[in-house]
């Protein structure tokens, strides 16, 4: 994937002022709503410390869970497959659609399958995939990408939605401004799918290694459609959505649909156990997918990540993410969630400025439902690509190493301000090109505290509170 | 009460009036007021840049040099944050203004008098990192005249971030338009906040717009009178 990086990308999605309303809109929303929701339930934070606790014993154990989970999945009549990486993944979902000469597959929301470019390699081998949720078909019918881990296409409105409509599914038609008509382009062009398709691609919520169960939570019930209608049905799960027991999902599905969409429960909660005579699919695969996730766990900070239950609370009210959206993190997991992810799941070569596209305001850690703490993994994910991937003689290392230099003893320290003083203008404007664009620098006033303090102590007459007044006229 | 400052080096260099302030108010409020004239910087900029081992040593070195104070106090709450979280919070002797004027002296009315609107950013450290909660607005409800208004979103980020603010500056403004706008819809003629480094932000868009608001640290506001 080339990448601009963030900084680059975000500017291009800023310039967009509809983007920007769209997005403001969307996030408010759906973080107000969060807020109501979250603030009736009591327990809530107990309920987060279990969350946390629930993921960090899965990890910890994580080849007893998946192996248990094997067993279950097998023993309820279901196949499971170890994919090590995007490529064995998506030959493995290949080879089940070709045993079964499909050429259409229809999909639910999934991000492990966006993350693997399933679709463009089951393009490949002649097999299209659908998309059947309806922003990711969106998405799909605009030729776009997703921007948001929930609300895939969140940066779209109503209007553009409906022209996009009237361009492919619903051709020659119109479809008016009513969102329930747009819908129902929709709903006409997948229904006729959801019954002639023999082939559906699922992702998983979580799997139970207890019981071999298998959950997707969604809204639409359009997943619904999928996991029961068709013969044949794949999941593909990225293996840190174990979980190792079934009461786990008690805890799981109260703070996943209060911090996702801020609703007390999802509509459709849909678990399945291998496989049942006259009910639903007849032939079930689990793909248990690493694709760099055993790395992740192998490190001890950044291993956290990989508690993340997508549900893009901390998107939402990232203040980040909400001014420049999804497609600025150039990745299928954007937002602050996505900023320690992806660089750890695909290295820091390619994505050495996601660590640095936050501000560390704190918002993300506060609504996160299974407590990571992402600006502690930001930061240490910084101090990996100054020390991994920066060059020792970059200027921001020269400039980082002298002025810690400076820091270290009160003799340059003092001098340092003296010069900050006389430097100022081209040298500090120089330094900081980014910054004088739109914000001035303030005058380096004339006397440091620390002049000030030593005057001071040279006139006892001073000392009773009667400080200089100053420009502000604070003081007395 | 002995007291010993942590100006911290931004504001000793570019808000000098904020620890004239401290002084003022320290010394009004009955404490005995020392700077210890070693002190430098805490290293939060390194830490939050990726350069944590140097971090790491400017912290230990701020523990050497206030290693004998009874208590220190510190107008910056994103400092007093970084210290702590390095194990550098001087078992509890490190404290930013508000804590210790609330919790320490048990003091909201500091006799001050400031008859202006103002307006408060709560900034996101001093909220999200130190946890100081309502105790500046506490504080800024006993001040005499105050015509105190509440802003908007307003603990929302203002986008400095320190090194974001230049390392993703488009972001940063973005966020400091949204910022700006919900400030001038107070009608406050003053923002106030318990550290420096936003007000910095702000005030310097500020400034550009020649917007007729200024930026106080809430000690200078509680030093007034």
């Amino acid at each position: 994937m080339s990448a601009l990086g963030f900084p680059a990308a975000a500017g291009l999605a800023l310039a967009d002022s509809q983007l920007r309303r769209n997005m403001r809109n969307a996030t408010s929303t759906i973080t107000a709503r969060r807020a109501a929701r979250v603030a009736e339930v009591p327990d809530w934070e107990a309920l987060r410390d279990a969350g946390a606790a629930i993921k960090a014993r899965a990890m910890a154990t994580m080849p007893e869970q998946l192996e248990a989970l094997e067993a279950s999945v097998t023993r309820a009549g279901g196949q499971v497959h170890w994919a090590r990486d995007a490529g064995e993944c998506n030959e493995i979902v290949g080879g089940i659609v070709h045993g079964h000469g499909a050429r259409e597959v229809i999909k639910v929301k999934s991000l492990a399958t966006d993350e693997i470019g399933l679709n463009d390699a089951l393009a490949a081998q002649g097999v299209e995939a659908i998309e059947t949720d309806l922003a990711e078909l969106i998405n799909q019918l605009g030729h776009d990408t997703s921007s948001h881990i929930l609300v895939p296409a969140i940066h779209r409105n109503r209007a553009e939605v409906k022209l996009l409509f009237e361009r492919t599914i619903a051709r020659g038609q119109d479809l008016g401004w009513d969102i329930t008509a747009i819908a129902e382009a929709a709903r006409r062009h997948l229904r006729e799918k959801f019954l002639s398709v023999p082939v559906a691609i699922s992702g998983a919520n979580f799997g139970v290694a207890e019981t071999g169960t298998i959950c997707v939570v969604e809204s639409e019930g359009n997943g619904r459609m999928c996991l029961t209608l068709p013969k044949v049905l794949i999941t593909v799960m990225g293996i840190e959505k174990v979980l190792a027991h079934w009461r786990d999902l008690e805890v799981c599905l109260q703070l996943l649909p209060r911090s996702a969409t801020g609703e007390r429960m999802n509509p459709y909660t849909s678990l399945w156990t291998g496989v049942r005579a006259d009910d639903g699919p007849e032939e079930f695969h689990l793909v248990l997918l690493d694709n760099g996730r055993t790395a992740v766990l192998s490190d001890e900070v950044g291993r956290q990540a990989l508690h993340c239950i997508r549900c893009s609370a901390c998107l939402n009210s990232c203040p980040v993410y909400s001014r420049t959206g999804g497609h600025a993190y150039e990745s299928v997991y954007p937002g602050p969630i996505g900023a320690i992810l992806t660089p750890q799941l695909r290295g820091l070569d390619n994505t050495s400025t996601l660590p640095f596209a936050s501000s560390l305001c704190g918002a993300c850690k506060e609504v996160c439902p299974v407590k990571i703490d992402i600006p502690s993994v930001l930061l240490h994910l910084r101090g990996r690509v100054v020390r991994e991937h920066k060059r020792r003689l970059s200027p921001e290392a020269l400039a980082m190493e002298a002025i810690g230099r400076v820091f270290a003893s009160q003799r340059r320290y003092e001098q340092a301000q003296k010069l900050a003083r006389l430097g100022r203008g081209p040298i500090v404007t120089a330094a900081l090109p980014g910054w004088s664009t739109m914000r001035g620098l303030p005058e380096i006033p004339a006397q440091t505290f620390r002049d000030w303090w030593r005057t001071r102590s040279q006139q006892p007459a001073n000392r009773n509170g009667n400080a200089p007044s100053d420009r502000n006229g604070t003081a007395p | 009460m002995k007291v010993s400052l942590f100006i911290t080096c931004f504001n000793d260099t570019l808000f000098p009036q904020t620890g004239r302030a401290m002084v003022t108010l320290l010394e009004r409020l009955g404490c005995e007021v020392d700077f210890p004239e070693a002190q430098t910087c805490c290293g939060q900029m390194h830490t939050n840049t990726g350069y944590q081992e140097r971090g790491l040593t400017l912290a230990r070195r701020f523990e050497r040099v206030f290693a004998d104070a009874d208590v220190v106090v510190s107008p910056s709450a994103s400092c007093v944050a970084h210290l702590r979280g390095n194990g550098a919070g001087l078992d509890t002797r490190l404290v930013e203004l508000t804590e210790f004027l609330v919790d320490r002296l048990g003091v909201l009315d500091v006799g001050a008098t400031f008859p202006h609107r103002v307006t408060l950013h709560p900034t996101c450290h001093s909220i999200r990192l130190m946890g100081i909660g309502d105790r500046p607005q506490r504080l800024l409800e006993h001040v005499r005249g105050i015509d105190l208004v509440e802003m908007d979103n307003a603990d929302e980020c203002c986008g400095f971030g320190g090194t974001f603010s230049v390392k993703n500056a488009d972001t940063s403004m973005a966020m400091l338009a949204d910022k700006l706008c919900d400030l001038h819809n107070t009608g406050a003629e003053v923002c106030t906040a318990a550290d420096n480094s936003c007000l910095l932000h702000i005030g310097g868009a500020l400034r550009r717009q020649h917007a007729g608001v200024r930026v106080m640290h809430l000690a200078e506001i509680l030093a007034a009178t």
